[in-house]
């Protein structure tokens, strides 16, 4: 732990909140995608972890980047620009897929699509 | 003072990220049908990514930086790739 000595309270305090923050809420997040019902509600616990998850790693990062070499360091904001970016792309594309699939196999929507079926004007009163 | 403060959050944010991870792998191997893997996997990427950034700023070395980026990349790629195909049933048209 060498390299963590000569860094200052102020810049260790805040990023050690940050990147507990962060932390816990990767693993709040990954708990609700072994505690939800149904997919459709599932694929919103992983985002805790995409956003502020990975922001506040990334910022206790370049708090403590930036006290440890004494000058700006802010290149992790490119890690935390491309999560940010791409997550929305993966879980649509990932939740479309899942309701085609779900319409395929002829069972039962799930009670979330079903509803959501109906807000869209696209239910089915065959199937429901 | 300084640096063991530092030094265990670190210890604490890794023990987190492993636990996330360790839920990842759960709902991977359980989830019952394709899509609940793919989603699995996702957060599994996302959480190793994260776990990475953490280990460089508990050693202080730059290149876990650039892992964590090539991480980041790659699940993004993988994910778009799965979901297409799940959709499809292949994933270049």
């Amino acid at each position: 732990m060498s390299h963590l000595d000569g860094m200052p309270l102020w810049a260790s305090i805040p990023a050690a909140i940050f990147l507990l923050a962060g932390a816990g809420l990767t693993l709040i997040g990954s708990i609700g995608l072994v505690r939800l019902r149904t997919f459709y509600e599932r694929i919103h616990a992983p985002t805790l972890g995409t956003s502020w998850g990975a922001g506040g790693i990334v910022i206790a990062s370049m708090i403590a980047f930036t006290a440890m070499e004494s000058r700006l360091v802010v290149h992790e904001i490119l890690i935390w620009a491309f999560v940010t970016i791409t997550t929305p792309v993966t879980l649509m594309l990932l939740g479309r897929a899942a309701r085609y699939r779900d319409a395929d196999s002829g069972q039962p929507l799930s009670e979330a699509a079903a509803e959501l079926a109906v807000e869209t004007g696209e239910a089915d009163p065959d199937r429901a | 003072m300084s640096a063991s403060i530092l030094y265990t959050a670190t210890t604490i944010a890794l023990v987190l990220l492993g636990l996330a991870m360790a839920c990842a792998v759960w709902r991977m191997i359980v989830g019952p049908r394709a899509q609940d893997r793919v989603l699995a996997l996702d957060a599994l990427y996302i959480d190793a990514m994260l776990l990475l950034v953490t280990l460089g700023l508990r050693t202080g070395n730059v290149f876990f930086f650039e892992a964590a980026l090539v991480i980041s990349m790659l699940g993004f790629v993988a994910t778009v790739a799965l979901a297409k195909f799940l959709m499809r049933g292949e994933v270049i048209e």
